[in-house]
């Protein structure tokens, strides 16, 4: 190259350059700020006595157990419910369905139902399985409407990996005479397990972060349930990001909001972790 | 010998007819969700009338002559909406692009790490971040005497939106063909030129559906905006406390009763008709991108 190019031409590219620089550069701010300034304010007010009591007058106690407790139940109920689920219709498209048209309209819906902003789904639970169920504001009713919402999460993780099973797997096994349901059951489920456990941490992140819709749906009280109760209809209870919200918007007790956020915090970072651990490692057992 | 076969067939057909049941949940909910949206919305808004309701300026749900005008509501969670693209996409197709194609791979894993962490931290994190940092920040910047406005919610709203433009463009990017890039190198484009001019150009579909989610997702979001918004049913300005669609259906959930209540089940069916139109945008991007 004998002519370097022009000096117009260079200034562009530098500004651009610039650019691309800066707002990378302010994505990793925002996020270690974000991230130092709620632990700053956070890890102090965090003490076993805020984990392991719950909300009393008489003894002048603010736990969040029975948030803990709460979320814990609703994860556990919702997964109970999605994950069977889930991993039938992502079956259905991708091993019994031979109607393209069909395939498309369910995606379509999938596609649709990821989209609804969760207010949409706290509200439409609450007319739902609050009163037209009448299961009352309670845990159970929770779950229900946050089984729709992460519906199209287990489906959609659980379809990739579906379609990455070898047809071969496939053929083999229905050429030595097994019946299409046990070829599934011992055959392509037990390939597909990293994208099912996948779908299901990401569904937990998802729960963990979720208030709109739990906030007409779960209630807002602090008494400690449990597992017994939790599934029983008219018990209800507030997770941890709900009771952050009560706690922040309604009392203005900022320390216990921010111990909260802190909490959350580092339950987003595990399960960011262990989604990313969990498909490295069972990829690599599939060889 | 024939009775295993009669009870594995009879298994057979049952596993079929439990799959096509679960394939088809998903078509249900959102008939279900529509419906119960349709039928519960509808009513308050043929009482109210579909014009004074849409476009009526004064929401008074509580007066002694409550009047119902959702007008104030749409224009804020556009403004919010638009206002956090503005500042947000460009931030984000820099930054997409950057991880794509400038950084080095060990660079870039770090910053994807952190835009995945922001992607998955809570919508309350985020309120209550913006509640305690930026609303304070924002008064004593613009020396307001309230800092729960509409500039508070947009500043709030392009953080939240950031992740899924970002990784949405990047996928986009990443998967233009290596050729057009070789082939600008060689006319002696330098490397950020390609990038600019030929690769985000070919990438320009995949980069319009994340602005498209983007949108979905500001104009859906409703706990970080009732933290910092101010939550007053005005009309939209810059410095004003406002009210999203969202927020005006969650802050008066919990008290309402009678034509206020249906009036708020109207809200959420103007906000669902919104989502659905952002949907329906998608899929025509979508479409165009396989032709």
């Amino acid at each position: 190259m004998h002519e370097k190019i022009s000096a117009e031409r260079k200034i562009k590219c530098g500004i651009l350059n610039g650019l691309m620089y800066a707002s990378a550069g302010l994505i990793c701010l925002i996020l270690l700020g974000l991230i130092g300034y709620i632990l700053y304010r956070g890890l102090g007010n965090i003490s076993w006595e805020l984990l392991s009591t719950k909300p009393s007058l008489i003894r002048g106690t603010t736990g969040i157990l029975p948030n803990i407790l709460n979320t814990l139940y609703i994860i556990l109920i919702t997964l109970v419910i999605v994950l069977p689920l889930g991993v039938g219709a992502a079956i259905y498209l991708n091993e019994y369905a031979s109607n393209k048209k069909v395939v498309r309209i369910i995606e379509l819906a999938t596609e649709t139902l990821s989209g609804i902003p969760s207010i949409i789904y706290g509200l439409v639970g609450m007319l739902i399985f609050v009163q037209f169920f009448s299961l009352g504001t309670s845990l159970i009713a929770g779950s229900f409407t946050l089984v729709i919402m992460t519906l199209p999460t287990v489906i959609r993780t659980t379809q990739e990996s579906l379609k990455t099973v070898p047809n071969g797997y496939r053929e083999g096994s229905l050429a030595l005479g097994a019946g299409k349901w046990y070829m599934i059951r011992t055959v392509v489920l037990p390939s597909a397990i990293d994208g099912i456990v996948t779908g299901c941490i990401l569904s937990v992140g998802r729960i963990v972060g979720e208030s709109a819709a739990l906030l007409f749906t779960a209630g807002m009280a602090n008494e400690i349930l449990n597992l017994k109760d939790a599934v029983l209809p008219g018990n209800a209870g507030s997770t941890l990001t709900v009771s952050l919200y009560m706690y922040a918007k309604e009392r203005g007790e900022f320390e216990i909001a921010f111990a909260i956020a802190a909490i959350l915090l580092v339950l987003t970072f595990i399960i960011n972790m262990s989604a990313k651990m969990a498909a490295k490692i069972l990829k690599k057992g599939r060889g | 010998m024939s009775k295993v076969k009669k009870a594995s067939v009879v298994l057979e057909r049952a596993m079929n007819c439990i799959f096509t049941v679960c394939g088809f949940l998903t078509i249900a909910f959102v008939l279900l969700i529509t419906g119960f949206l349709v039928v519960s919305g509808l009513p308050a808004i043929k009482e109210i009338g579909i014009i004074d309701f849409l476009f009526g300026t004064t929401w008074a749900s509580t007066a002694q002559t409550p009047s119902y005008g959702i007008l104030p509501f749409i224009l804020s969670s556009i403004y919010g909406t638009c206002g956090a693209i503005i500042i947000g996409v460009p931030i984000g197709i820099m930054c997409a692009i950057f991880l794509a194609k400038m950084s080095s791979p060990r660079i870039s894993g770090v910053v994807s790490s952190a835009v995945d962490l922001l992607s998955g931290i809570p919508s309350v994190v985020y309120g209550l971040v913006g509640m305690i940092v930026i609303v304070p920040l924002v008064r004593e910047t613009f020396n307001l005497p309230d800092g729960a406005n509409l500039f508070s919610a947009i500043i709030v709203l392009t953080v939240m939106i950031l992740p899924s433009v970002i990784s949405v463009s990047e996928t986009a990017i990443r998967s233009v063909p290596r050729e057009y890039e070789e082939a600008s190198l060689a006319l002696g484009a330098t490397k950020t030129e390609t990038v600019f001019k030929v690769v985000v150009p070919a990438a320009k579909s995949g980069i319009l559906t994340s602005v498209v989610l983007g949108i979905g997702r500001a104009i859906g979001e409703a706990m970080a905006v009732m933290m910092v918004a101010g939550n007053v049913a005005n009309m939209p300005g810059l410095f004003t406390s406002v009210r999203f669609l969202t927020t005006a259906v969650a802050s008066e959930m919990s008290y309402s009763s009678g034509l206020q209540r249906e009036a708020l089940f109207s809200i959420a069916l103007v906000l669902f008709v919104f989502i659905m139109l952002i949907n329906v945008v998608l899929n025509l991007i979508a479409k165009k991108k396989e032709r």
